[in-house]
């Protein structure tokens, strides 16, 4: 049995029949094609997959593609406008956020509702906002310092 | 070099290979897609030792959308060859799938390939295979007693091999005429590494060329091809190809040749059809390389002045239930040579017992043998200093080696020849930066309002760039320990490098440009850094044991020397001036005393390839190849230090401040060596006080997701201080040492001694890491009683 999904993936609309029990990871990752929402883990602990979802930052394999029917969905390929990076990219590349990149997208996509949420985030602000990321490559040291750049560097609206 | 203009090396320059990271353009090995694709499954053994009975896949092919279904009896391949050898040891066959016995949970039995990853898995579950469960034992001591349960036939009581380094009756004298002697019980425990990207293939052949290429989240590409082309497929090197494109971290686990990615290329050419695997997190936990997992017993002795004299380490290494590609190094070449750490240590003596247990197999992780050897020095040090009731640093600063810059090594008693230390300043930094002294007072107040901050003091050496290929082989290597670098000059002057090394996360796509750039003086955006797929690349060793830099970027300087000489003649024959009249600076060649008579770079390398007034007798082009086997291995150091506040009511650790100076030798990219600063930091905390791979008597992996193994987070840690001294290394051109392992190395023993030192009030003097909460609340309450 399939189902119909209609769902808006960085301001383009997708429709397909897919199996209920498709994860909405591997619906962006193999059947839309995009592949920077990463999968790191099977027990939703590690963040790799967050994208957001009707502005929430949500991780994708927790969420099955027909729960995102009729969703507005931005993935990190959606974050860059007009081939700008957007601050909190440009403050990973700035700070020395990322090593191996594979936790990035995750975390990128993690930050943006942190600093939703705390526009001027405290240091322990973004530690606690960022447990459900893990990062075996920077300790976390460089993924705060790239947030507070974009929070001292905010995007023009 | 570059003069006149700034130079590249030692700069912080943003790493070139961030872009694609940042917005979701890595490629990644899951990320490949083929047409035509088929996904794999595996069946895996949910016992830690059972004999192996029937194996029915009926149902499982009958189940939609499945291919094939694979077990032991299909699959005729080589078994996983172990690439190192020591005295006498016994190495138990390792078949690609088990065969007549499965010996630890998660070793893979068959494996299904479907047209969906989904389908697959559906049909993994189908499959039914019937087992007679046997007695297992997964601790490596108790591997050893008497009536353990027997792993195979032909190896009694599990024992792989005993090794020993050191002397054994000079260690026995100097234990004798000690004034003090301390004695410790070290339980260093199993790490499992997680890497952040899970390990996945794509195996491809094509039946049009008979060329098989392999995708593969590989720390070393060629060594992945030798090994599988040579030992497992036997295929002719030639008609395999391996690429490790964007690999999400290695920390050791992705050095190795596994079980799935062997079975995926028989697949391949036997269905025609790619096949792609890729590990869950939960297969990652059970079949990656473990680290790790000493049983150790160890002793100090010290004269009556506090003098260390003597080290006597017994360590039982669990190796798992068969030998991973380079698992007798770890606990013998890696560790017994870095028991004399920045310590005059005059007698030492370690035996190490390897044992199979069924448990996954045990390799490098992240520091591999050398965070175990100076964990227990470590933890000795501090022991003495708490008997002998004296300060942790001053103990170590009595007995750290003077210093050695001049060129001439320091030889330890065991094996090791140092190349350069200094090691009193680092440690004097550490203890400036910390506030040492103030910290010290702190302690003292609070402890009399009940509250309990401690202090952990490191000074540790760190083994980088194993070498020479000679020197290993003579100790058991089954590979040379060189790097290969490669530098084609363009007729424009623009560069490829072709490196050996292979780039993880340490962003070799900079500093290896950095490197070229700042030797010839032209943009970096004129330096092009390939690595990671063996047809581009003459053969490579890879990345493992901080190499990259020492000897990786070595190699390449050494090319780059060589198109640069090169370049001088032609220069020198089209400016009709000697050679040794040249100056080269900003990129160009100029005549001495005449500047303004120049031969720029790309114009050198224009006519290099036009080739129409050149030197008589010179071959045109202009590229270069460096095999570079160093004469020895670099000897980075430094010291920690931790506070830490461990509430006794709770158990609970906090981290108030950690500070690491470490002398790497010089430093290309210091925001990059920061970096691994940083994360090495992390990992050493994460053993000191949360992961623990935990098999239970019987072998069952109680620690096999995310939710059961606490990787450290972002609000359990703080923010790190940093900094540096200078020693550069005499062994490699650029005076380069290697940073990749040292924040692991240092940084468990100093929060695990600090966090002792929190609790010496109450007269606790040891816990066995992890020291989680619960473990320190039981500890002080014991201690309370």
């Amino acid at each position: 049995m399939k189902l119909p999904v209609t769902v808006t993936i960085n301001g383009q609309t997708h429709k397909h029949e897919v199996e209920p029990r498709l994860l909405l990871v591997h619906y962006i990752r193999e059947t839309i094609g995009l592949t920077g929402t990463h999968v790191g883990c099977d027990t939703s602990q590690c963040g790799a997959c967050t994208i957001l979802m009707n502005g929430q930052a949500v991780k994708a394999c927790n969420v099955f593609a027909v729960q995102a029917d009729g969703a507005n969905i931005t993935t990190i390929e959606g974050l860059a406008k007009n081939g700008d990076l957007h601050p909190i990219q440009q403050g990973f590349w700035e700070k020395h956020g990322l090593q191996c990149g594979f936790c990035t997208p995750g975390m990128i996509m993690a930050s943006y509702q942190l600093l939703e949420r705390y526009p001027n985030p405290s240091e322990e602000q973004i530690r606690h906002q960022l447990e459900g990321n893990l990062c075996r490559c920077t300790g976390y040291h460089n993924i705060v310092k790239a947030i507070q750049w974009a929070a001292e560097h905010p995007a023009q609206k | 070099m570059a003069t006149g203009t700034e130079r590249l090396f030692g700069k912080a320059i943003k790493r070139r290979e961030d872009p694609r990271f940042i917005t979701g353009r890595g490629q990644y090995v899951d990320d490949v897609k083929l047409p035509g694709m088929t996904y794999a499954a595996f069946v895996r053994s949910p016992h830690a030792h059972a004999r192996l009975q029937r194996i029915d896949a009926t149902r499982a092919k009958a189940s939609p959308g499945v291919i094939a279904v694979y077990s032991g009896q299909d699959v005729q391949v080589g078994g996983l060859p172990c690439g190192w050898m020591l005295p006498d040891i016994k190495v138990p066959t390792r078949p690609v799938f088990a065969s007549g016995k499965v010996r630890y949970v998660g070793e893979p039995v068959a494996m299904v390939v479907a047209d969906s990853p989904y389908a697959a898995r559906d049909a993994a579950e189908a499959v039914s295979v019937d087992y007679e469960p046997l007695l297992a034992v997964s601790d490596g001591k108790r591997a050893h007693a008497q009536g353990a349960p027997q792993l195979f036939d032909e190896i009694p009581n599990n024992r792989s091999f005993y090794w020993t380094i050191g002397d054994k009756a000079a260690t026995e004298t100097a234990f004798k005429a000690a004034a003090t002697v301390v004695q410790q019980p070290i339980l260093n425990q199993r790490l499992i590494p997680n890497a952040m990207e899970p390990r996945a293939c794509v195996a491809s052949f094509s039946q049009g060329t008979g060329e098989l290429t392999l995708w593969v989240t590989s720390q070393n590409p060629h060594v992945h091809r030798l090994l599988m082309a040579a030992f497992v497929l036997g295929i002719p090197e030639t008609k395999m190809r391996v690429i490790a494109p964007d690999v999400g971290g290695g920390f050791g686990s992705k050095i190795f040749v596994y079980n799935e990615e062997v079975i995926a290329c028989w697949a391949s050419k036997t269905l025609g059809r790619p096949v792609k695997w890729t590990a869950d997190r939960r297969e990652s936990f059970m079949n990656d390389a473990h680290g790790r997992d000493h049983v150790t017993e160890a002793a100090m002795a010290f004269d009556k002045s506090g003098m260390v004299t003597g080290l006597r380490v017994s360590t039982y290494a669990n190796l798992g239930a068969y030998l991973s590609t380079f698992a007798p190094l770890i606990p013998s070449f890696l560790y017994g040579p870095l028991l004399s750490g920045v310590y005059k240590l005059p007698n030492i003596f370690c035996e190490v017992w390897g044992m199979l247990t069924n448990t996954a197999p045990v390799d490098a992780y992240r520091g591999a043998g050398r965070p175990e050897a100076t964990f227990l020095l470590e933890r000795l040090m501090d022991r003495a200093a708490r008997e002998l009731k004296q300060d942790p640093a001053e103990v170590r600063r009595r007995n750290l080696i003077p210093k050695f810059t001049g060129g001439t090594p320091y030889q330890t008693p065991v094996a090791f020849a140092y190349d350069s230390g200094d090691y009193e300043p680092a440690l004097n930094r550490a203890l400036e930066m910390s506030g040492y002294a103030a910290v010290r007072k702190e302690q003292e107040v609070a402890r009399r309002n009940h509250r309990y901050i401690g202090v952990g003091v490191t000074t540790y050496i760190e083994a980088c760039g194993p070498a020479p290929s000679a020197v290993a082989g003579s100790l058991g290597a089954g590979a040379g320990l060189w790097e290969s670098g490669a530098v084609r000059v363009h007729p424009t002057g623009a560069i490829t490098v072709f490196t050996g090394s292979h780039s993880h996360g340490q962003g070799h796509e900079t500093t290896f440009a950095q490197l070229v750039a700042d030797e010839l003086g032209i943009p970096m955006e004129q330096v092009e850094i390939v690595h990671g797929d063996t047809a581009q690349i003459p053969f490579g060793m890879g990345s493992y044991g901080s190499r990259s830099a020492c000897v990786g970027g070595s190699a390449i300087v050494k090319s780059v020397e060589k198109v640069k000489e090169k370049g001088r003649k032609i220069a020198a024959h089209l400016l009709e001036a000697s050679e040794k009249d040249l100056d080269y600076a900003d990129g160009k060649w100029s005549v001495k005393g005449a500047p303004d008579k120049s031969k720029a770079w790309g114009e050198v390398a224009l006519m290099a390839y036009l080739a129409h007034n050149i030197p008589a007798g010179m071959e045109p082009g202009l590229e270069a190849t460096t095999f570079y086997d160093p004469s020895n291995f670099t000897f980075p150091f430094g010291a920690h230090v931790a506070v830490v506040d461990v509430d006794v009511d709770t158990g609970a650790v906090k981290l108030l401040k950690y500070v690491a100076v470490d002398d790497v030798g010089k430093v290309i990219n210091p925001m990059i060596v920061d970096g691994m600063v940083h994360g090495g930091i992390a990992q050493g905390v994460g053993q000191a006080l949360w992961e623990h791979g935990v098999y239970d008597p019987d072998g069952q992996l109680l620690t096999g997701s995310m939710m059961d193994y606490a990787l450290p987070k972002a609000d359990q840690l703080p923010s790190y201080d940093t900094d540096r001294t200078v020693t550069p290394s005499p062994v490699n051109p650029i005076g380069v040492k290697g940073a990749g392992e040292t924040g692991t190395i240092a940084s468990t023993p100093t929060v695990v001694n600090a966090v002792l030192d929190a609790l010496s009030p109450f007269g606790v003097t040891h816990i066995d890491m992890p020291l989680t909460a619960e473990k320190i609340w039981k500890a002080v309450a014991a201690a309370r009683k």
